[in-house]
């Protein structure tokens, strides 16, 4: 039992943090109809940037601080990469869209992991594996501050969408952007905002994925955990973003707990894959996505 | 005129009007215009005399970008003319690799699956037709999914096939161990090791620049059947195709079956050149260089597919032969002052290509080429 609590613990933090990377997705997927694959590059780039600025003998800053600067250093970079790399292709298909993404991300990663070198980074966190016991059940303290992270960010989200006048232009643009453009908004900086939100989320999460075990020129793999999590919540669906994340973290703490040893040593790896194509043979649009209509 | 009385069952081609068809039959043939056919040939004997005209080392590279292109075909069938997003080539390409090598490895072999059927003529087809399989089990996938939602599922596909492939070690030898390639024999003739005319890498290249022109028109010929006319339609608009009676289930099966052919075809070659297959090497990299290819190349083009691969084939060699000469602080190996190493920038540039592309030039490498050839059609006038 007190293997199953904690499989369950464990996986409910580490989906927190793919939940982050998800809702990222999905903030970009909802004004913009495209999925970026530049994520991972993100992440990674948020969790160097807090290695950098809060990591290490000489830190520049004090962990809490470095935290929401790489947020905002992250934000700044994905809006830079809106600006260049994706504003001329505005009503291009949405697949070319997403395939200069990837060409983004290939590009930025090659930078961030020069950044990051050949050896593990640490970021600086002041968790490490710490623990608390809770009715006899050991809780690493950097799963509670994921969940803790991923409930304040839900309700930031939350707040902004429903009564912030940007929010309310991201609403509006996500659901037309002819008809928001028409309105007065900005749907150029629509889609800067978006980037931004996601590229700030993308670096929180990257810090979490840090935590403990570092970063290095393969965590960056992680991030497209969140493609299974947002698939199976829904492309567009906020709260399918976060439902999907904790699945795909509960889906993969479990089986690495339980799996049978033919599948191999790391299925649980893969084991979100093998849950996003059983769910969308049963449902082709993911639990919480909007069944696209077609007009013919 | 005389081509259009009735009577004249071959209508001739009126000179000075390539573009001037008066049948059907001569509009959709193979090569439609004099120039193609002649340019087509002229290719054909140029890069078959490029065997003797460069180093071993350049003919590996070119032999790799041969197969790669074959691969390319493959992907630019489904991607490009069928319009289904695959990011999922790698695991097909990974499928034939084995299926090559396992067929033709060595049965007494106790580690490794190896049927000792050593010849190109058995398991090249064989690599082909089992990755074709598993790209008719996948498809019925990608019948019910659309646009992204399928991009993502064929990404879970490449992760499940390195699983696979890296847990398997009876087929794969496992991960940093790897096992031999498929052996390089056709039809009793070992042309990996080098005659009294020519050497291995020479003959290598020829075989597999031979493949690549065979698979080239088969390539070309289903896109203009009506098979590659019913993709076309699935991709313009799925919805009008099945009102004016394409199947769409048959058609999509149709195109990922093929393009997985194709796959394998590549996968099984390109271990003839490289003769060593580790299983880390079909991750999703591969399939973005796939993807790479096809938009530098020209997405819907099967010479576009193949000028996409030998390009980023070669785009490794050039930019360690000529980078570091002009950039000092780009140098092949790590050092303390380098800023980057050929290896990183080779990727940076390809990412940097697929980006470029995109936005100024859609139609990728066949694009410029078309935009050459108007240049001069119209020369002098600009138009």
């Amino acid at each position: 039992m007190a293997r199953f609590l904690g499989a369950l613990f464990g996986g409910l933090g580490q989906g927190s943090a793919y939940a982050l990377i998800a809702l990222g997705f999905v903030v970009i997927y909802r004004s913009t109809k495209v999925v970026s694959f530049a994520q991972p590059s993100l992440m990674v780039a948020g969790a160097t940037a807090v290695s950098y600025l809060a990591a290490g003998g000489d830190a520049l800053l004090p962990f809490w601080v470095a935290v929401p600067v790489a947020m905002l250093l992250t934000g700044l970079l994905a809006a830079g990469v809106e600006r260049v790399a994706l504003r001329p292709m505005v009503g291009k298909p949405v697949f070319t869209v997403a395939i200069i993404t990837i060409g983004v991300d290939i590009v930025l990663r090659v930078i961030v992991n020069r950044l990051i070198g050949v050896n593990i980074r640490a970021v600086g966190d002041p968790w490490g594996l710490s623990v608390v016991t809770v009715g006899g059940i050991p809780l690493q303290v950097r799963f509670l501050a994921m969940m803790a992270a991923l409930t304040l960010v839900i309700a930031a989200l939350g707040a902004f969408f429903r009564y912030a006048r940007v929010g309310l232009a991201m609403r509006a643009t996500a659901h037309d952007q002819e008809v928001a453009l028409a309105q007065g908004i900005s749907v150029g900086s629509v889609f800067a905002l978006s980037w931004a939100i996601a590229g700030a989320l993308a670096a929180l999460a990257g810090m979490f994925v840090g935590t403990s075990s570092g970063i290095d020129q393969n965590t960056w793999i992680i991030a497209l955990k969140a493609l299974p999590a947002i698939v199976i919540g829904g492309l567009d669906s906020i709260g399918g973003a976060v439902v999907g994340g904790l699945v795909v973290g509960l889906v993969e703490a479990l089986v690495a707990t339980y799996q049978p040893a033919w599948l191999g040593e790391n299925f649980a790896l893969v084991s979100p894959y093998v849950l996003l194509l059983l769910v969308l043979l049963v449902r082709p649009y993911g639990l919480f996505g909007t069944r696209e209509v077609e007009r013919v | 005129m005389t081509a259009l009385l009735p009577g004249s069952s071959r209508p001739r081609p009126l000179r000075g009007r390539p573009d001037l068809h008066t049948s059907y039959a001569a509009e959709m043939a193979l090569l439609n215009t004099p120039g193609k056919r002649r340019g087509v040939a002229a290719l054909a004997v140029a890069g078959a005399l490029l065997a003797l005209a460069l180093t071993d080392d350049w003919l590996v590279i070119l032999a790799r970008g041969c197969a790669l292109a074959i691969g390319a075909i493959g992907l630019n069938l489904v991607t490009g003319y069928a319009g289904q997003v695959s990011l999922g080539h790698a695991f097909f390409v990974g499928v034939g690799a084995y299926t090559a090598s396992a067929l033709s490895g060595d049965p007494a072999d106790g580690a490794l699956i190896g049927l000792g059927v050593r010849d190109m003529a058995l398991w090249l087809p064989a690599a082909g037709a089992v990755a074709g399989l598993a790209g008719l089990l996948v498809a019925p996938i990608a019948t019910r999914l659309r646009g992204l939602y399928l991009a993502i599922v064929t990404l879970g596909l490449v992760f499940l096939g390195e699983h696979v492939f890296r847990e398997w070690t009876a087929l794969t030898g496992g991960v940093g161990v790897g096992r031999p390639g498929p052996a390089p024999q056709l039809l009793g003739w070992r042309f990996a090791e080098g005659s009294a005319l020519l050497t291995g890498a020479q003959q290598t290249y020829l075989v597999l620049f031979a493949l690549l022109c065979l698979f080239a028109l088969g390539g070309r010929n289903l896109a203009r059947s009506d098979v590659g006319r019913a993709f076309a339609a699935v991709r313009d608009r799925d919805i009008a195709a099945s009102i004016i009676g394409v199947d769409l289930r048959r058609t999509k099966l149709a195109a990922f079956t093929v393009s997985s052919f194709y796959a394998g075809v590549c996968g099984a070659l390109l271990y003839v050149v490289t003769p060593y297959v580790e299983p880390g090497s079909f991750n999703l990299n591969l399939s973005v260089q796939f993807i790479a290819m096809v938009l530098i190349g020209g997405v819907a083009t099967i010479s576009g597919s193949i000028m996409g691969a030998l390009f980023l084939a070669t785009l490794l060699r050039v930019t360690q032969e000529i980078i570091p000469r002009l950039l000092p602080f780009i140098d092949t190996a790590p050092r303390r002052d380098t800023l980057l190493t050929t290896t990183q920038l080779e990727t940076i540039l390809y990412g940097l290509l697929i980006v470029v592309f995109l936005i100024a030039e859609p139609r990728g490498l066949y694009g410029i080429w078309v935009r050459i050839r108007n240049y001069w059609k119209g020369w002098p006038f600009s138009y």
